[in-house]
């Protein structure tokens, strides 16, 4: 459905040192630098797929999006949407898709909400009924019911980014964009944004190609993850392949009446003790977790004791570092 | 066409919004007018054989004031330069729709609007006015129907040079400059700052070679007489060449501009 192929887009950048000498040098001669946002992106997605784009500020993501999109023309490559080029049929390619930018608004800043989705049923050609049914159903999930009859500048943020997930779907898309979706909402706001996104992709079938800096999206919402960082795509697989190769440690807390305990066991390794209260990491090539909980349990008086995996943002801090990005 | 005939009414629908602004206007307008005419009687107290009498300059007057949102040409649209300049043109460009034709019906609709609320307003109270400042109707029904036709294809100009002020800001990435420009070459090239008929012969001519004239100068002419009917009929054949020219330009133009477009940030 969606395929990339070697994608490539660069842009140029005007560099100048500070102070009034370099402005004047720049003047005459500016200095530019071309920036290689995207250096041979490839990845193919299927109907139906929720795939979480990933990496950090600046890898080039947006500008994939943008691509996909059809608002950017690459410099070279191939991207084919249903069988469209995104950048030379834009008009025809940009009726299948729906795309959210969460830093950007594409509502009518002084006009109620609803005007901006009238206007909007007016550009998709979307019939009376389908319109009607689909502004039914995106105001009782997202609950943006009542917020229709608001101008848009008197709504809070999360309160709009609802709305403009809504306007971007009123024409039944075939496939959504999310560029940072989530990005400055309060956490019911996010889990109502994910558990819609959800459902979305379930009863539509939507394909969803999600943006976004917050893990907790991710892992919510996808199981593929395409990881891209200074503009190449470094990993595209499952979440859970990347858990594996990259969840090594596992964190014990344990709470206990004992004193002066010394722990020593293979492959554990204590980073905290007070009087009650050890911390430990558990290195789960070595050593099972089960025979380090059985080897507490039979040493120590337990009160309570908790097993911890590493944050997925732990683990992508490291991906970035083994990736050098 | 439907969808353009949307950005047109919600553009309107917009507009109507700004009663103090239009009310605002029509105060300037006729400080304006007013001031006008008085520099021109006194100029003519002084020189009264001119090419065109006092009476055609008052309508003009009147005409360039009650008609000022359809003939100005520094009309902004924030808005939609700041669209641009922040990278929201975005959205606009995920839409399926044509953007030279989604812009153009937006800000032709700003302009109806604007003229909806002020247009009326003064040509009323100039046509109440005591003499020497009244403004008439129309020397005749030829001329009136003459007058609404070069308006209208006035519109058409005046919103085809706006869209390329936008379209320079793909360019230039400020509004100031282009805008300026237009205003200062443009309004004066149009007969705004003198009328074109108290220009040195060769300034008309340059004036003639221009698009600007044929936008505002040639309907306020035809109205008040001073442009006779067979005149009238070559102009409307140049309107219609310098509207294929501008949108046509201005279409291959933007069409470019959209190929190098890139959008930084987010």
């Amino acid at each position: 459905m969606i395929e990339v192929k070697h994608l490539s887009k660069s842009f140029k950048v005007v560099k100048k040192n500070a102070g009034i000498y370099a402005a004047f040098k720049s003047f005459f001669k500016p200095n530019t630098e071309s920036i290689h946002a995207l250096k041979n992106i490839s990845f193919n997605i299927e109907p139906g797929e929720i795939v979480g784009y990933i990496g950090p500020n600046g890898a080039g993501k947006s500008t994939t999006i943008k691509v996909m999109s059809g608002i950017l023309t690459p410099d070279s490559g191939a991207c084919t949407i249903n069988g469209l080029t995104p950048w030379t049929n834009r008009i025809e390619h940009v009726k299948n898709i729906g795309v959210v930018f969460g830093q950007r608004s594409q509502l009518w800043w002084d006009i109620p909400v609803i005007d901006s989705f009238d206007l909007l049923k007016d550009i998709y050609k979307i019939s009376e009924g389908n319109y009607d049914y689909a502004v039914q159903l995106l105001s009782d999930i997202l609950s943006i019911e009542d917020l229709l009859e608001t101008p848009v500048r008197q709504l809070s943020l999360g309160q709009r980014m609802r709305c403009e997930i809504a306007a971007s779907l009123l024409h039944n898309p075939k496939i959504l964009f999310l560029d940072e979706p989530t990005i400055g909402l309060d956490a019911i706001s996010k889990i109502a944004v994910r558990d819609f996104i959800k459902q979305i992709n379930k009863s539509q079938k939507t394909t969803v190609i999600l943006t976004t800096h917050d893990m907790h999206d991710i892992e919510a919402l996808t199981d593929r993850i395409i990881l891209i960082g200074k503009g190449e795509v470094l990993f595209d697989g499952l979440l859970s392949t990347i858990k594996n190769k990259y969840i090594t440690h596992k964190t014990i807390t344990i709470d206990h009446h004992q004193d002066n305990f010394i722990l020593s066991h293979e492959g554990v390794e204590l980073i905290e003790q007070s009087t009650t209260r050890m911390v430990m990491t558990v290195d789960i090539r070595n050593v099972a977790i089960s025979d380090v909980i059985t080897y507490l349990a039979k040493n120590l008086d337990v009160i309570d004791i908790t097993v911890d995996d590493p944050s997925l943002e732990d683990i992508m801090v490291q991906m970035y570092k083994a990736y050098n990005i | 066409m439907k969808q353009y005939y949307s950005f047109l009414r919600l553009s309107i629908v917009k507009g109507l919004q700004y009663k103090t602004a239009a009310i605002a206007g029509i105060l300037t307008q006729f400080c304006f007018g007013f001031l006008f005419i008085m520099i021109f009687e006194a100029f003519y107290t002084h020189q009264p054989t001119q090419p065109i009498s006092l009476n055609q300059i008052i309508q003009m007057v009147w005409l360039q004031q009650s008609f000022l949102v359809f003939i100005m040409l520094w009309h902004r649209d924030s808005e939609l330069y700041n669209m641009i300049t922040t990278g929201n043109i975005c959205y606009e460009l995920c839409r399926p729709t044509n953007l030279y034709h989604h812009w153009y019906a937006r800000l032709l609709g700003q302009r109806l609007s604007g003229a909806f609320l002020r247009c009326l307003p003064i040509l009323l109270a100039a046509l109440l006015m005591p003499e020497p400042y009244k403004l008439h109707l129309p020397v005749s029904l030829t001329a009136m129907m003459l007058f609404i036709v070069t308006m209208i294809l006035a519109l058409i100009i005046i919103v085809g040079l706006s869209m390329l002020i936008y379209i320079s800001i793909f360019y230039t990435l400020s509004p100031a400059g282009s805008f300026l420009l237009m205003a200062v070459f443009g309004e004066f090239f149009a007969g705004l700052t003198i009328p074109i008929p108290l220009m040195p012969l060769w300034l008309q001519r340059i004036c003639n070679l221009l698009p600007f004239r044929y936008a505002s100068d040639l309907p306020f002419r035809i109205y008040n007489g001073h442009i006779g009917t067979e005149e009238a009929l070559i102009s409307i054949i140049i309107q219609l060449f310098w509207i294929i020219i501008i949108i046509g330009g201005g279409k291959i133009w933007m069409g470019r501009s959209l190929k190098k477009v890139i959008v930084m940030g987010g």
